[in-house]
């Protein structure tokens, strides 16, 4: 989708020069995203894996264009990172990493606000795999080759249930045209809703997968929109069925606490927005397909 | 992260919330000695468990004499108590909470969690004490009173106000409540919480407002910079198994069927236990080891799952990404090789090279059930079990 990521996006590493960071700066390097350079607050002028390091988000977008970012720094600096981004003016940043407390996220929220619509900072994440437009680029830490080239979007909060429906996807020959893992914290930087308007207009996706789980009204939310302002077919898949009320199941989002929030109620609110439901898992790829026959 | 009550009293009462007299003790002799030291002649001895409805279990007594205290103490520890909130295995009183007793004239609801959908802090209210929230919004619904608070300028004096007001407070006492609330609210944003409820909140005969029953929960992501609240945990009121996963860095809830589950990722987990139900089967466990899926965690989730004796059948189902299949099943492989299985085993790897890691598994000597689709693993499994 040319409106988060595409060919010329110029992407920086936020925690460049760790463990995780370099790693996956290069495996979204060997994919051929433009990754132009990272940060790392004290090395700054050093170069890693050929590329400059900088000492401040303000240095990076200066100094290279970026206009993409991705953070891996420790949760306990994740909130600081992302809002430094936002005030550097990057216009997209995927934060991967998972234990940002709550708290944080409602603060970098809030910080956010202070920009206008069109200045704003798309954040997407935390706890997520971030986004990839196969054949474009990858802002994210999926494996890229599971993922077919073609027009079908796909939303996620679960990193590995996002793969398995790209993987049953590219085994009937359908491809993607972007995937975005939104994560399974219960406050994040975009909601089903945010990207699913995205896609809407995105002339590059003809039909979207959203895969939510038990917890939050974000699906709910989605569904709302999807039935009153698109005109694309939406499919949808609710992991949880099993799962017992009030306990956290992996992801701190999910969890029942409230009215609409079990996989159950959800699937009945979306079968009343008009959303066609996936019955399992297993068949998320084949309701894709029998969705893109009818069109 | 869940507290006890007298816990939760404790801090609350630190940002100027006023509770009770009371104190805790773990013995019966200890009991009578707090009582007489509290005063009065009235006495509620209270089990300290992580679970409400601990009144409809028998682990609230109202007590006449010193005597009486230390009789129901005995009673109650040592004890399990099993709620509508802590499943059939109960849980475990080891520390019981002797508390002056109060005259109430009226009981309250005050509780304060996150709003998902406005990601702010919501604070509510009820003139229907004592019953639950849940209860409160089926049956009393036109009783509750919401206030949305802004977390950038934190919660204002009219804000408390309104809901004091809301709450037909009488003037004289409004401006004890809403410091009430208010102090609520500081404990809530300051110390990471994720859950605050006062239930029942109540207005004594003699024009006291009182905190009678307390709870709190903590973001255990924030856990790291709250080094007072995370020595609050209190392990005993936990599963033996969920401890073991946490101290490891997997995401393990235990329930109540036979079909053992080891995946990688929250949302494959989930995923693959609705496959089970669909099968016809019912999982024992939910286990994340990680998208990651490193050999250590996988070895450490073998250890893990097999300690559940409910267990008949393991399913394994991994995703592997940037970790690759042919890596996980030598992970496997090397496990199999620590650990016995007893149960019959199926295994599922899908992915960055299954071939190769399929092959592997055939080639090594170990005893497994090959899936190859999440459909296929979960009747496999269920098929297993019929066997």
């Amino acid at each position: 989708m040319t409106v988060l990521v595409n060919k010329n996006s110029k992407i920086i590493i936020q925690g460049f020069t760790g463990k995780m960071g370099s790693f996956h700066a290069d495996e979204m390097i060997k994919y051929g995203s433009n990754v132009v350079g990272g940060v790392t607050p004290g090395k700054g002028g050093s170069k890693h894996l050929n590329l400059p390091v900088f000492n401040t988000v303000k240095d990076a977008v200066n100094e290279t264009g970026a206009d993409s970012s991705i953070l891996f720094v420790p949760p306990a600096f994740a909130a600081d990172s992302a809002m430094e981004a936002a005030d550097a003016g990057i216009k997209i940043c995927v934060a991967i990493v998972d234990g940002i407390p709550s708290h944080d996220m409602i603060r970098i929220k809030r910080y956010m606000r202070r920009y206008t619509k069109s200045s704003k900072m798309t954040l997407v994440g935390p706890n997520c795999a971030g986004i990839i437009s196969p054949g474009k680029s990858m802002l994210g830490i999926m494996p890229g080759h599971i993922y077919k080239e073609g027009r079908v979007g796909i939303i996620s909060r679960s990193g590995t249930l996002g793969y398995e429906a790209a993987q049953q996807l590219k085994n009937l020959n359908i491809g993607v045209s972007t995937s975005v893992g939104i994560g399974g914290d219960p406050i994040n930087g975009s909601s089903f809703r945010d990207i699913i308007e995205k896609f809407e207009t995105d002339d590059e996706t003809d039909a979207i997968l959203m895969i939510g789980e038990i917890g939050g009204p974000q699906e709910v939310a989605a569904g709302e929109f999807a039935k009153e302002n698109m005109k694309k077919p939406v499919i949808a898949y609710i992991a949880g069925l099993t799962a017992p009320k009030g306990r956290v199941m992996g992801h701190a989002g999910a969890i029942v606490s409230a009215y609409g929030e079990s996989a159950i109620e959800k699937v009945e609110i979306l079968k009343e927005c008009g959303i066609t439901i996936s019955k399992n898992p297993s068949v998320m790829g084949d309701t894709v397909k029998s969705v893109l026959e009818k069109m | 992260m869940d507290i006890h009550e007298y816990q939760a009293k404790k801090i609350l009462s630190d940002f100027g919330v006023t509770i009770p007299r009371g104190g805790i003790v773990y013995s019966p002799e200890n009991a009578e000695n707090k009582a007489r030291e509290i005063g009065g002649s009235r006495w509620v001895v209270k089990a300290q468990i992580h679970s409400g409805a601990r009144g409809k279990a028998g682990g609230i007594i109202v007590c006449n004499t010193p005597l009486e205290v230390a009789q129901a103490t005995d009673k109650l520890l040592g004890k399990k108590l099993v709620t509508n909130q802590t499943g059939p295995e109960g849980k475990i009183v080891n520390r019981i909470y002797i508390e002056e007793a109060t005259d109430i004239e009226k009981e309250l609801y005050l509780g304060l969690v996150f709003d998902r959908s406005s990601e702010s802090i919501m604070v509510v209210a009820s003139t229907e004490g004592g019953m639950s929230v849940e209860e409160i919004s089926k049956e009393k619904p036109e009783t509750i009173i919401r206030s949305k608070i802004e977390v950038a300028v934190g919660m204002q004096n009219f804000q408390a106000r309104e809901l004091a007001f809301g709450l037909g407070i009488e003037p004289d006492l409004i401006r004890r409540a809403s410091d009430t609330i208010i102090g609520c609210y500081k404990a809530f944003s300051e110390l990471d919480a994720t859950m605050v409820e006062v239930n029942p909140l109540v207005i004594s005969k003699q024009k006291q407002i009182l905190a009678l029953d307390c709870k709190m929960s903590f973001d255990n992501n924030a856990m790291f910079r709250r080094s007072q609240v995370s020595e609050l945990r209190d392990k005993t009121q936990e599963d033996s198994k969920e401890i073991f996963a946490s101290d490891r860095g997997l995401n393990y809830v235990s329930l109540d069927g036979n079909i053992g589950n080891i995946i990688n990722g929250a949302g494959l987990a989930m995923a693959s236990m609705d496959m089970i139900k669909l099968a016809g089967g019912t999982p024992a466990n939910f286990l994340d080891v990680g998208g990651g899926a490193t050999p250590e965690k996988i070895v450490k989730a073998f250890k893990l799952v097999t300690m559940d004796e409910k267990v008949k059948v393991i399913l394994v189902n991994i995703f592997a990404g940037i970790n690759r299949c042919d890596w996980v099943a030598e992970g496997i492989v090397d496990a199999l090789k620590k650990i016995e299985i007893k149960v019959p085993l199926v295994i599922r790897l899908a992915g960055t090279n299954v071939e190769k890691g399929n092959k592997i598994l055939k080639e090594s000597k170990i005893n497994y059930i090959e899936a190859n689709t999440l459909e296929d693993a979960a009747n496999k499994a269920v098929a297993a079990l019929n066997k």
